[in-house]
């Protein structure tokens, strides 16, 4: 063997590490790979800015607006007298005007991204618990396989298709008629929509896992069911769930909206939620469709938001995607 | 002159966003018809990629394809996608690697045969379909009229291949390019599908390109070899000489890392080391010197040329194995 | 072929019969029962008893519920507290206009958002794809109700192209022998009758369509782009088949099969929001009446509608399934 020397060799070893390090690259976790496709993703930041803004007005919005949402100012003065069609729109004081009760508009939209999130976030983390404990629950059993598991997992996959053989909307209705108007029902309603959804998807995608062959590598090394479980398939598994997660956002905003428009929403009291401001705003459309169209982009624009992260993370972490 | 004549092909990857990939960098060779030529090297070398360049069926966005090939007087790298669109699966064919993904799963076997038969040999209704039974039997597939009306997943693996052969050869093209044929394939089946084409080229006069990376598939059938690395031909010689004296050290690897009968039980395979990310760019010297027991000072610094020799054998080494010392 | 079917007639089952449960609770758990949805909120002790008793709710729970699915299996579910009419017939009267609705939706949304996302997958990259995939995301956040508002006041209200309301003008004096109006504008030759129908369609029909469009404009498109990168269409390209060819045959083809499946879903969708968008249009459908049965309280025809579109939307999945093992040959043999 001859041996490059000096200069030349210097040069070799520095090509090597420079290729040590791409394979590092290579290598780095399905997470941090993925994060830094997102970063690059323009809709992504889209996105994020969006979500950013609306949780930040969620959170100092209701301390800085100019009147209290819930007070009928306009009542109070008369100005507003909606019985007669009289809605006086914005001016220098009520920079979107009154509401129908004579509440300041602007205060009220401020104010309602707090409840609006709280709503979203809250049904959304329902069905996500409830989605779950039922798909993780029916996956580990059908990994476990046995006449045993596969047992609970055909019952608890009828039970999620029952859920899915009712259209959304509509099983949202039944949920908010069999519990009666309550502060809680639309939350609940609208996150039992989206339990047959996570169940399906988490379901599935551990038993992709499963099959994998790195979990078969594990089995015949001896690692117990359980650790390979919680130590692999499960952290791959909630990858879709997650991305689920922020798109189940979006819909679940539209959806409260939709509930509210059907007479099934319902009021934290003195809490304005732009949902509900939309459903009422409609007996007005005549006086002042502004009303209606103030909260509507609201929903659109936030939801909007979170669509876009969520296809973007869909993107960053599919592996056909991946190059 | 020879059927297909390639003169200093290269193949550019461009994408925004990522590094410039020279894919294939200069890869001269020639096919005579009746011939069989192998392209030879390890995956990511260029060698799929200088066939789908002939082809003309690289992307369109991102591939810059420079160089000749000249195909019977026809430049194939200047022709417009209509003119390629004819001569495509007419004149020159191929045969990709994985059977199963490469037939269209919704489509009745029947129907992706007489398509090319459709398109080329202006048959139609009950005379493309008899064709096609021909061309089914004629590669080995029994019972071919009831094959015509199976989907492909309905077919062994073998079988499959059998098919794609036929599709290929439905038109009798002068040149037929076979991308690693036989990879996915059980042994047993590789033998008989090599034995199809081996014997498709001698009754027909077809030229054949093989490309692959088992110099076993090589062995029992190719006139003349190239060995490929990073992009480029590293060595090109008939078979015979290949193997009886093999000149540059990634040859020499390559053919030590067959195991072989005619070896001592004590001997090891010698597997070459690292992989093919470890290349040097071809400007800045040998491109398998990282990777290279035989490695001097004048393997860095400047690209080795290519070295004939008298016999029509060639490597680009400059410090080659001696002739003696054989593998 | 013909054993799928009944192996996914038998799966449906459980699926109804553990609806039937969900539906039997939900009349138990009514707020004050339904005497109450009876009654109303009138009513002395005695009268609540009386009924209590008529409708056999003093028995033993399984009893009850026996009853109440022999009851189900007879089709009977009730009589609707406001119109004091079976909710089956109430149903099948409204049906047909819900069809002609959401048939319209469908057809606006295939043929405009298929077309759409196969030429995104074309020209992937250019200003045309970030555009649809684009609008098609914003698409989805939309409220129905609110687009339908929107589009009501623009193109019914201020410029006056379309009708605001129902499903046919009433100075149309019109038969209707199926209850489907465009139909039986055709059948009998009433062609005014006809058009006028399919002119009341239009803007609901918008509306409706918003984000079935918006869901098949992304699927086809990602479904398009995988099936571009197949071996398959290489081979379909190394074979010097026309493009017109490799395009119908080999890309479409097969693009359309996961297209095929999520047209099943998109009824579910569909269905979904008829509630919203006959509200707003006062189009008379089963949506339209579910709307009012939510305002009135009137349980017996939440109950029997929501069950009935379950079966409904199931024997849709159901024929998509099966119409996709026809199109499918790796399907079919299993």
């Amino acid at each position: 063997m001859t041996l490059a020397s000096g200069q030349k060799k210097d040069k070799l070893d520095r090509l090597s590490e420079l290729a040590a390090v791409r394979d590092d690259e290579q290598g780095v976790s399905l997470w941090r790979d993925a994060f830094r496709r997102l970063r690059r993703n323009p809709a992504a930041i889209v996105g994020a800015a969006i979500l950013l803004l609306f949780v930040l007005v969620a959170i100092v919005g209701p301390f800085l607006v100019p009147y209290d949402p819930a007070a009928q100012i306009g009542v109070q003065q008369g100005v507003v007298r909606s019985g007669a069609g009289i809605i006086p729109g914005p001016s220098s004081d009520h920079w979107l005007g009154y509401d129908h009760q004579g509440r300041d508009e602007f205060s009220r939209l401020i104010a309602g991204s707090r409840q609006t999130l709280i709503v979203g976030v809250v049904s959304t983390v329902i069905g996500l618990t409830v989605g779950v404990l039922l798909g993780g629950l029916s996956g580990a059993a059908a990994g476990l396989g046995g006449r045993w598991g596969r047992w609970v997992d055909n019952v608890l996959m009828r039970i999620v298709d029952m859920l899915l053989s009712v259209p959304s909307l509509l099983l949202a209705v039944s949920f908010a008629a069999i519990l009666g108007p309550s502060p809680a029902t639309v939350m609940i309603a609208v996150g039992a929509v989206s339990v047959p959804v996570f169940a399906r998807l988490l379901r599935g995608s551990m038993i992709a896992q499963a099959n994998r062959d790195y979990v078969l590598a594990a089995t015949s090394l001896g690692v117990g069911r359980g650790r390979i479980a919680i130590s692999h398939v499960v952290p791959n598994s909630l990858a879709p769930v997650i991305v689920q997660a922020t798109l189940t956002l979006a819909t679940a905003i539209i959806e409260v909206a939709a509930l509210s428009f059907l007479g099934l929403g319902s009021q934290v009291l003195g809490q304005p939620e732009w949902g509900l401001m939309l459903a009422e705003a409609q007996r007005y459309l005549g006086v002042r469709p502004a009303l209606a169209i103030y909260p509507a982009v609201a929903i659109i624009i936030t939801a909007f938001g979170f669509t876009l992260l969520g296809e973007a993370m869909r993107e960053a972490l599919d592996p056909k995607l991946r190059k | 002159m020879a059927l297909l004549d390639v003169e200093d092909l290269s193949v550019t990857f461009r994408r925004r966003g990522q590094r410039t990939v020279h894919a294939v960098d200069g890869v001269s060779f020639s096919v005579d018809a009746g011939e069989v030529v192998a392209l030879v090297g390890e995956s990511g070398c260029g060698k799929s990629v200088t066939s789908l360049a002939l082809m003309g069926l690289l992307p369109r966005r991102g591939a810059q394809v420079g160089g000749s090939a000249n195909f019977d007087g026809t430049e194939l790298l200047a022709l417009d996608q209509r003119s390629m669109r004819d001569i495509r699966g007419k004149d020159v064919a191929m045969i990709f690697q994985d059977p199963l993904s490469s037939l269209n799963p919704v489509i009745p076997i029947g129907i992706q045969v007489t398509e090319v038969l459709v398109r080329h040999r202006g048959m139609s209704g009950d005379a493309a379909r008899k064709e096609a039974a021909n061309l089914l039997d004629r590669v080995g597939i029994p019972d071919p009229r009831r094959r015509l009306k199976e989907y492909p997943h309905q077919l062994s693996g073998g079988m499959r291949q059998r098919a794609l052969i036929a599709i290929a050869v439905a038109c009798q093209p002068r040149l037929l390019i076979a991308d690693e044929p036989t990879t996915a394939l059980d042994v047993t089946i590789q033998a008989q599908i090599l034995e199809l084409l081996k014997e498709l080229v001698r009754d027909s006069n077809t030229a054949l390109i093989m490309i692959t990376h088992d110099l076993g598939v090589v062995a029992g059938m190719c006139d003349m070899i190239n060995v490929l690395y990073a992009g480029r031909v590293v060595e090109s010689a008939r078979r015979k000489e290949l193997f009886a004296a093999p000149r540059h050290p990634y040859t020499v690897g390559l053919l030590r890392s067959i195991p072989r009968l005619d070896v001592g039980r004590g001997e090891k395979l010698t597997p070459i080391r690292g992989s093919v990310r470890d290349v040097l760019p071809w400007s800045e010297g040998c491109a398998f010197a990282p990777r290279c027991d035989r490695r001097i000072d004048a393997s860095i610094g400047e690209p080795p040329p290519m070295v004939p020799t008298h016999t029509g054998h060639s490597y680009r080494c400059v410090n080659p194995v001696p002739v003696e010392e054989k593998a | 072929m013909f054993r799928f079917i009944v192996r996914r007639l038998l799966l449906l089952i459980p699926t109804l019969f553990g609806l039937s449960i969900l539906l039997f609770v939900w009349l138990h758990r009514l707020p004050g029962g339904p005497e109450t949805a009876i009654l109303g909120e009138r009513g002395t002790p005695e009268m609540r008893a009386q009924i209590r008793r008529s409708l056999g709710l003093d028995e033993p729970l399984l009893m009850q519920y026996g009853r109440f699915m022999k009851r189900l299996l007879q089709l009977d579910l009730g009589t609707s507290i406001s119109t004091k009419r079976e909710v089956t017939t109430e149903f099948i009267q409204r049906f047909p206009g819900t069809v002609e609705l959401t048939i319209t939706a469908m057809v606006i949304a295939i043929g405009v958002g298929i077309p759409l996302g196969y030429l995104a997958a074309r020209r992937s990259g250019s200003i045309l794809d970030h555009a649809s995939v684009g609008g098609s995301l914003l698409g989805t956040c939309i409220p129905i109700f609110f687009l339908a508002y929107v589009l009501k006041a623009v193109f019914a209200e201020w410029l006056g192209w379309f009708p605001a309301i129902g499903r046919q003008d009433s100075s149309i004096d019109a038969t209707h022998p199926t209850n489907f109006f465009v139909l039986d504008g055709l059948l009998t030759r009433e062609w005014d009758a006809a058009a006028d129908a399919i002119w009341h369609l239009i803007l609901p029909g918008l509306a409706l369509a918003s984000i079935p469009f918006a869901i098949l404009v992304r699927i086809t498109r990602a479904s398009v782009l995988e099936v571009l990168g197949e071996d398959f269409v290489r081979t379909a390209e190394a074979k010097g088949l026309t493009e017109r060819v490799v395009r119908r045959r080999h890309v479409l083809r097969n693009a359309m099969l996961p297209v095929a499946t999520s047209i099943g879903l998109l009824t579910g969708l569909l269905l979904s929001g008829a509630v919203l968008t006959e509200t707003v249009f006062g189009f008379s459908g089963i949506g339209l009446f579910l709307y009012e049965a939510i305002s009135n309280r009137d349980y017996p025809v939440l109950q029997g509608f929501i069950l009935l579109i379950a079966v409904i939307f199931t024997l849709v999945n159901l024929a998509v399934d099966v119409s996709y093992s026809l199109i499918d040959p790796r399907v079919r043999v299993r």
